[in-house]
């Protein structure tokens, strides 16, 4: 037998049993009787009435069974894609919420948009048959930009949508902060540029669909991070299917990043075709269709300032930011950069007046929505960037103006100006553990060392603080959530003692298969390999917002932890009765329930068999069997954060910025397995230095043509980008979830890309530079240094 | 992927043959550009006529006063010959910097050089080299070879078979990488012969070239402070979303400095 293998161990993966041994079970391995293929014509124009669609010369081709179009979807009264938030403005008035059909109707509004939908016995034949198609456009100007877009004579995207505001949505106390502004002794200001992202998560998104005549059921496997949440929006908003008759499968699945926690309308498009054929269609993204369709991140211009007193303390922050949403509202887009942003420009701070405008805007680019970090790296930025700034402005040591500022831990909860109240933290002591960790203290000699082979040697900080475990649902739904955003666990223990968890998060290369399993080995006392988690089933998973926001362990774990906690108690009431003692005379502890102070005891298993086989049993007030269920919706979000720290080293000659360390002290509450919360912190910090340093989607000006549609144009981060990074956990434990977690998905994403810049501008702030746009390419640090105030030389 | 017939000859006339009677059909080395294009279904060739049974064409062999490469040598083999490290060190660096493992595997000298695309490495060390490009019917001096994007002199039915480089007293390869692809955003060959020296860039522009006034420079004084001082032209060099043509500009005179640094080294 196995052992209990608990909280705070780092067993190996179990998944990458699979995973690494090539028996992965993803979509496209997916094969069903009578299996069709199915190919999505995208428009090749950023913006276009479409005038018409003749499908006849592709209908005629070889192997093909259908071609449909945004008519038939029409003709068959299908719904639009909903939009999971509505959000408002400061008068209450709704955001502008245009229909977003799953193949375009009447126009395109950006490169990539759905024409049509080509079925047909291979693939070949689909790819073939679509370049028969013709289709008629009548191509219009594109607007691409948000600074363009909002700006009179700009092309209009929606002819209710003026100007193509979504929505000028406001956060804060603008009174208040114009009041702290006027008495301030410094003002820093600040604009900047959040560049836009595309996920690139390995396996590109996927799907098959298959209808069952005989019991009217459909079945969509595809590659998403919440099949419940599919199931819903799907089923029930657009193409009218009773839950009960739908059902969605997310097997294992390559990535997400946020790219697949949306329901994308190919998911609706070919479980709808699939009854039309009557056949299974199966569609598998390339990796250039990913580029023109995979919901894209970020895209901000931002201009903001902090007011200081004189010594450094920020007495307000106001910030304005226009946000690109694309062509069309996504799940979660207009959510993204108004309430996972504004909420958290408090930071680890003091700072008591904060008011934030965010004008949301439609643009001829692939919608906008959640990627890792969603909107809190973009607060992030903003804030860690400009504290800098107000630093070196006011002549402040970068790392003192934020120990005046930061938020002490005995002030612990911390209510902020924006809306959130922090449970927990310590931000004071990240930033010693990281300057410790981070050798600050020698970074003079190293800076030397640089200046001696003719480089620019940076360091660069970022304290932060980020809201995650998403979300409690009362307050969600304040801000304009239209669903829950609670999780579901189900343990069930078999009559031998195994256990099966059915849990309503998604694991798509987050380890819960194994972190999951280490909770129920420690709560039950049960073999760590006699737990499986099952989950992405709508028929076998009772029900699931799935994984996104860092909630997987802070809100699904303690759904799961709710739910042991059922199994003992009710395992309690079955030992009572077999070890003729009185309920609360019984004690559960490694595996084993006994009677207070007695060797008198039955084990787990006995327990179990027991449950199933009731010959003994008090049949008159409990239920045979062993199987619990928990729902947990928290009562807050978590609030992880820390301290980074980055090193650069610039080649002056040719611009380039080469990453020499990465220091990251992290609070993420209690690590349920160190060697995964590294692994989370590794990936999440690699990505936000691809934000910083290499990722960039371009669009041209006119066209709206993604210009950085292929992994040869768009930079991906690369191991041989990255030092070798430290990282550590300075943990305080949550108040309110049941094992103190925080959630650490996110907090790698959000923290970097600030210390990554922060450190760029310190290597070239002798030059006269006080603020460099992500991403930090070699081309544009030496313009810089081209336009600099000072000859370029080492010091 | 569009359908499309496949041949693999044995022997290099009927490689010709089959090249000139199927109209369009297209000759498939390493594949490592070809393949990428028809599965992006971006060209449409009747036929592929498959170089890999041509034996003879691939391996590297030492002439006494240059050595010949075979055309279907791959890039990961002329990095690691002893023969090349040896005579020719700058040009195995060169190859050593090709792609990925994957693509210096698979990839050949011969694709690359008759594909000229205008980023590709091994075009500024064939022209850096002054190397002589052998065909199936005749031999053609590197200089009078690459005649722009993706242009070569190459005729119909002409099939490389080996490319000669002749051996320099010095050489060396600097290369500034494209962040996302890798390729040369620009790279620079300097080749140090008795009677001059040798300057090809390319990336830089619409095909490699040379630079006439670093390779005066460099034949009175070979160092990189001879050139630091050279800047070439911004007029007809590249400009994308990755460099300005001023950026590109500026690089060239870099990355010659660091190749003749590498050629000393």
């Amino acid at each position: 037998m196995g052992n209990v293998i608990g909280i705070g161990a780092s067993p190996k993966r179990k998944e990458d049993q699979r995973f690494l041994t090539g028996r992965g079970n993803y979509v496209s391995d997916i094969k069903r009787p009578g299996m069709t293929a199915g190919v999505f014509v995208r428009s090749p124009h950023g913006h276009a009435v479409l005038r018409g669609i003749d499908r006849s010369a592709a209908l005629a081709a070889p192997g093909v069974i259908a071609v449909l179009t945004g008519a038939d979807a029409a003709a068959d009264k299908l719904g639009s894609l909903p939009c999971g938030w509505g959000i408002s403005d400061a008068k209450g008035v709704p955001m502008k919420e245009p229909p977003f059909p799953m193949l375009a109707q009447g126009k395109v509004r950006f490169v990539g948009d759905m024409v049509a939908f080509v079925i047909a016995e291979t693939p070949e034949q689909a790819n073939a048959a679509a370049e028969l198609l013709k289709i008629d456009y009548e191509v219009l100007p594109s607007v691409v930009g948000v600074l363009e877009a909002f700006r009179p004579g700009a092309p209009q995207l929606f002819d209710d949508v003026p100007n193509n505001i979504c929505c000028d949505w406001e956060l804060g106390d603008k009174a208040a902060v114009e009041s702290a502004f006027r008495k301030a002794a410094h003002v820093a200001k600040l604009s900047l540029v959040n560049n836009r992202l595309i996920g690139n998560p390995m396996e590109p998104r996927a799907a098959i669909a298959e209808y069952e005549p005989g019991t009217d059921r459909f079945t969509l496997w595809t590659t998403s991070q919440f099949p419940h949440v599919v199931r819903f929006l799907m089923g029930a908003l657009v193409l009218n299917i009773p839950q009960h008759k739908l059902r969605v499968v997310a097997p294992d699945v390559g990535g997400g990043f946020g790219v697949k926690q949306f329901h994308y309308g190919e998911e609706a498009v070919i479980t709808w075709a699939a009854k039309r054929v009557m056949r299974p269609i199966k569609w598998v993204a390339s990796r250039s269709e990913g580029y023109v369709s995979d919901r894209h991140g970020r895209d901000h211009v931002t201009e903001a300032e902090l007011a200081l007193d004189e010594t450094g303390k920020f007495l307000a922050f106001r910030v304005n930011t226009l946000a690109n949403m694309g062509g069309y509202l996504s799940t979660f887009g207009p959510n993204i950069p108004t309430n996972l942003y504004g909420p958290l420009l408090g930071g680890v701070y003091t700072t008591p007046a904060i008011y934030c405008n965010v004008k949301v805007v439609f643009t001829n680019t692939v919608p906008v929505d959640a990627y890792r970090g969603a909107g809190r790296p973009e607060a992030t930025f903003v804030l860690e960037r400009i504290v800098d700034v107000a630093a070196s402005e006011m002549g402040i040591d970068r790392v003192e103006i934020r120990r005046r500022n930061m938020i002490p831990k005995e002030a612990y909860p911390y209510q902020t100006p924006v809306l959130v109240q922090y449970d927990s933290g310590d931000p004071m002591g990240c930033l010693d553990g990281a300057l410790v960790a981070a050798d600050v203290k020698n970074f003079g000699v190293r800076k030397s060392a640089s200046a001696s082979k003719g480089k620019f040697r940076g360091l660069g900080y970022s304290t932060y603080v980020e809201a995650c475990g998403l979300a409690p649902s009362r307050f969600a739904g304040r801000l304009g959530a239209r669903g829950g955003l609670y999780e579901s666990a189900t343990v069930r223990v078999h009559p031998t003692g195994q256990v099966t968890v059915m849990i309503g998060t998604h694991n798509h290369g987050q380890g819960h298969e194994t972190t999951f399993a280490q909770i129920v080995s420690e709560k039950l006392g049960v073999a760590f390999e006699n737990v499986d988690i099952v989950f992405g089933d709508t028929d076998r998973v009772q029900f699931g917002m799935g994984t996104y926001g860092s909630r997987s362990l802070v809100v699904g774990g303690a759904a799961l932890s709710k739910a042991t906690d059922k199994v003992v108690a009710k395992g309690k009431k079955i030992a009572a009765h077999l070890l003729e003692a009185a309920e609360v005379d019984i004690q559960f502890k490694s595996g084993k329930f006994s009677v207070a102070g007695t060797d008198r005891a039955k084990t787990f298993e006995e327990i179990a068999g027991a449950a199933y086989v009731p010959h003994d049993y008090p049949l008159e007030v409990l239920e045979p069997g062993l199987e619990e269920q928990a729902y947990y919706d928290p009562v807050n979000f978590t609030y992880p954060g820390g301290c980074h720290i980055a090193e650069v080293e610039v080649d002056p000659e040719t611009g380039t910025v080469t990453l020499v360390n990465y220091t990251a002290v992290d609070d993420v509450g209690t690590v349920i397995n160190p060697m995964i919360v590294e692994g989370q912190l590794h990936g999440g910090i690699v990505q936000g230095v691809g934000q910083a340093l290499f990722e960039n989607a371009v669009y041209d000006e006119s066209s709206g043509q993604l210009l950085s549609g292929s992994l040869m144009d768009y930079c991906m981060p690369r191991a041989d980008h990255m030092p070798m990074m430290k990282v550590a956990t300075h943990s305080t434990l949550c108040t309110h979830t049941p094992m103190g977690v925080k959630g650490c998905g996110e907090v790698g994403t959000i923290g970097s890309p600030a210390a990554v810049i922060n450190a760029v501008v310190d290597a070239l702030s002798h030059l006269g530079v006080t603020h460099v746009d992500m991403p930090a390419t070699p081309n544009r640090i030496w313009r810089l240094l081209q336009n600099a105030s000072l000859p370029v030389a080492a010091e | 992927m569009k359908p499309f017939a496949y041949h693999q000859p044995d022997q290099i006339p009927d490689a010709a043959k089959l090249l000139t009677s199927i109209e369009d059909s297209k000759l498939v080395a390493g594949g490592m550009t070809l393949i990428p294009t028809l599965k992006q279904r971006l060209a449409n060739p009747p036929a592929l006529i498959d170089l890999s049974k041509l034996g003879h064409l691939k391996g590297i062999t030492d002439d006494g006063d240059s050595i010949t490469v075979g055309a279907m040598t791959p890039h990961a083999q002329v990095a690691a010959s002893k023969l090349v490290q040896t005579k020719i060190p700058g040009l195995a660096a060169l190859a050593s910097m090709i792609g990925d493992p994957a693509v210096r595997s698979r990839g050949t000298i011969g694709g690359s050089v008759a594909n000229n695309d205008p980023a590709a490495d091994y075009p500024a060390g064939v022209l850096g080299l002054g190397a002589t490009i052998v065909t199936s019917t005749r031999e053609i001096a590197a200089d009078r070879f690459f005649l722009g994007l993706f242009e070569t002199a190459l005729q119909p039915g002409e099939i490389i078979t080996a490319i000669r480089f002749p051996l320099p007293l010095k050489a060396g390869y600097a290369k500034f990488k494209a962040p996302a692809s890798r390729y040369a955003l620009v790279g620079v060959f300097v080749a140090k012969f008795a009677d001059g020296v040798r300057v090809a860039v390319t990336g830089a522009g619409p095909g490699v070239f040379r630079v006439p006034p670093m390779e005066m420079a460099l034949s009175e004084n070979f160092d990189p402070s001879a050139i630091a001082a050279i800047k070439i032209d911004n007029d007809g060099l590249t400009s994308d979303i990755h460099a300005e043509a001023d950026y590109r500009a500026h690089l060239v005179t870099v990355m010659a400095k660091r190749a003749v640094d590498a050629a000393l080294s």
